[in-house]
């Protein structure tokens, strides 16, 4: 049973909160310790059997992925069409697209932290896994575009005895020390954020997981010191992952932005970019969201007032995003250069008008949809908008490479409009699949719900209440 | 060390936890000291623990080490790579180009303070470490324990003190 801290008896409780409390709560803040504890961790033995159609679903596209990639590597990247001008293909705008989603995990986890956003707690477990994965993802794409993958590391930051490789003045060098620090400090970040459950977890297990939640534990205890320590450390990597996510999308927009190629050539990329992350960041948590609710029984915890509050960031982020695009848009029309204003105007007019207009329908207009009460409540509409959004910044980071590539200062390109072929698609499926493989095989081997987390937030709503109640009952005369 | 005995007392809330911490700090029982309470509990709560006294927190310190370290190091350690004293230098070319070298030192400066946080606190911790025999596994569902290391003499007034706030169990070792 959980520590009671409040003595007002139930009726009066009742009443009082009536008056006080119109809006729906986050979480029901009378559950119990031990039924939190007995909740999450029923999630790691006994899923829906939703849980294994996605499991295999996923891990069917992923070998589909690795063929794809397998027969690449054997034959060279031709037979994944990509030759000039189209030398990035999908390739790239998918590695945009991973990068961006590892924004949420960031979001929810550091910024909603240091702005005492509780309602995050239940949710941003899964979030930071999010990003992990995510980025980890981002990093094959590096690999996959490479073609002659035994020289991957020509991108690191090594001794430049050879004085050809790496080179220090390019972007891709920076791209590959901001990824890597990223997938390292989110890796930690995630971790240590777990060791308290994970104690949990040893505490309850028997047999190899006891062995293996007892390893990753390190034997915590929980005891004062080790919390209060815990807290600080957890606060100031908090603080440090925020101008790092910042960092990371900035450099990769730097990536486009430092070159020459018109629509490509503009100040307000970083920016933009970042947007877009948190934005394609938002809507993936919203598509997470529903799917582990129902999967691992989670409806006590993921509530319906916490997904609206998503629904409402994510809008608000699309906004952002929106008047970002316009500002692109207009700085690209009213400026001199006559070489971003074609490329502007043949991404609206020309072979990829159709992707250009879905783009800014999908990302701009549909989000709108949130805006309604009604839609926020229907689990399944939710669930379509979600994923039409992250369709939408798909398409962004695909408008973003391939039209530029299609329509630069050279007028022999522009005879050159490129599809992606079954390759391309194949590696980009088993992208996805591997991404979603990962998540849900985390998801069933450790907490996706932060028990500590959701402790504390119950128990100071609980305080919190009572000190409501106590105000009421000194004011007879406004009940 | 050796002769040290612990007593662990479960409480079902952080209010009588407090009140036995406090009835500890006033009993001028001899055989033991308050920085040998622990407090332990499911999750942190700052005001209970602020009731053992005055324990400072040292993890920023290492952010901050970290994060110098972190800057000068990883700009020298990029210079070092990228320079090549070997060979005669082209017209227009640094050896070290400092703005992109910012960019990487950047990200090392944030990499290292994050490095020197994380092990700053896991040695804080002491851990990993192993579990006492008076390890209790409600401490991680709903309890909130006290942990006293003292004197043996000492361990009979300190259980006598839980009782009196309504310990839900009381243990001792040896």
């Amino acid at each position: 049973m959980a520590p009671e801290i409040h003595d007002v008896d139930h009726e009066t409780e009742v009443a009082i909160e009536r008056r006080f409390v119109a809006k729906a709560k986050d979480i029901d803040e009378d559950i119990h310790w031990a039924q939190i504890n007995e909740d999450v961790l029923r999630s790691l033995e006994r899923p829906r059997p939703l849980f294994w159609v996605i499991f295999f679903a996923s891990l069917a596209l992923f070998l589909y992925g690795v063929a794809c990639e397998v027969y690449q590597y054997k034959t060279g990247l031709g037979v994944a069409d990509l030759e000039n001008p189209q030398v990035w293909g999908l390739y790239i705008a998918t590695f945009i697209f991973w990068i961006g989603m590892s924004h949420s995990g960031t979001l929810l986890s550091a910024i909603l932290h240091i702005t005492h956003a509780d309602w995050r707690k239940p949710i941003y477990r899964f979030a930071e896994a999010m990003t992990t994965f995510s980025l980890m993802t981002a990093g094959l794409f590096v690999l996959v575009h490479l073609g002659r993958l035994w020289q991957f590391y020509y991108v690191a930051a090594y001794p430049n005895e050879r004085w050809a490789w790496p080179n220090f003045t390019s972007p891709l060098v920076w791209d590959a020390t901001a990824i890597g620090t990223y997938l390292t400090s989110s890796i930690i970040f995630l971790y240590f954020g777990m060791i308290p459950d994970l104690a949990i977890c040893r505490d309850k297990a028997t047999g190899l997981r006891g062995v293996f939640y007892r390893f990753l534990s390190l034997g915590w205890l929980g005891t004062d010191r080790q919390w209060a320590n815990f807290r600080v450390t957890y606060l100031t990597v908090a603080c440090l992952l925020i101008p790092l996510a910042v960092s990371v999308h900035s450099i990769v927009a730097t990536d486009f932005a430092v070159s020459q190629q018109p629509g490509w050539h503009t100040t307000s990329f970083p920016p933009y970019f970042v947007a877009g992350a948190l934005y394609s960041g938002c809507a993936a948590i919203i598509t997470l969201f529903i799917i582990l609710r129902y999967t691992f029984r989670f409806e006590r915890y993921m509530t319906m007032p916490i997904l609206e509050k998503i629904c409402k960031l994510t809008f608000a982020i699309s906004m952002v995003w929106t008047y970002l695009n316009l500002i692109e848009y207009a700085s690209v029309w009213y400026g001199t250069d006559p070489y971003q204003k074609q490329a502007l105007i043949f991404r609206a007019t020309g072979t990829y008008a159709p992707w250009w207009w879905s783009m800014n329908i999908l990302g701009s207009v549909v989000p709108f949809a949130l805006t309604f009460k009604a839609v926020r409540n229907s689990i399944s509409t939710l669930m379509i908008v979600s994923l039409l959004l992250n369709l939408g910044m798909w398409i962004e980071r695909f408008m973003i490479v391939t039209p530029t590539f299609a329509h630069g200062y050279y007028p022999w390109l522009w005879t050159r409009d490129w599809w992606p072929n079954w390759v391309q698609v194949g590696i980009i499926l088993g992208s996805f699949g591997w991404f979603t493989m990962l998540f849900m095989l985390f998801c069933k081997i450790f907490p996706s719900v932060s028990m500590y987390e959701v402790k504390e937030m119950v128990y100071h709503r609980r305080a919190a209440r009572k000190v409501r109640l106590a105000q009421a009952a000194a004011m007879p005369s406004e009940a | 060390m050796s002769d040290k005995a612990h007593t662990l007392a479960l409480f079902s809330d952080f209010h009588e936890a407090a009140l036995a911490i406090a009835a500890l700090r006033q009993s001028h029982i001899r055989g033991f000291k308050m920085a040998d309470v622990t407090l332990k509990s499911p999750i942190e709560h700052p005001e209970c623990a602020a009731e053992l006294g005055d324990r400072p927190v040292y993890i920023q310190l290492f952010s901050l080490l970290g994060a110098v370290l972190g800057s000068g190091l990883g700009f020298l350690l990029i210079s070092s790579a990228q320079a090549n004293f070997l060979r005669q230098q082209r017209g227009g070319f640094p050896i070290v180009p400092v703005p992109p070298n910012m960019v990487i030192t950047y990200e090392l400066f944030i990499l290292t303070s994050v490095f020197f946080t994380v092990i700053a606190c896991v040695i804080f911790w002491k851990l990993p470490g192993r579990r006492s025999r008076l390890y209790n596994v409600e401490i991680s569902v709903d309890k909130i324990g006290l942990l006293v290391k003292s004197d043996p003499e000492a361990v009979a007034p300190i259980k006598e003190i839980f009782s009196r706030h309504h310990a839900l169990e009381i243990s001792s070792s040896p």
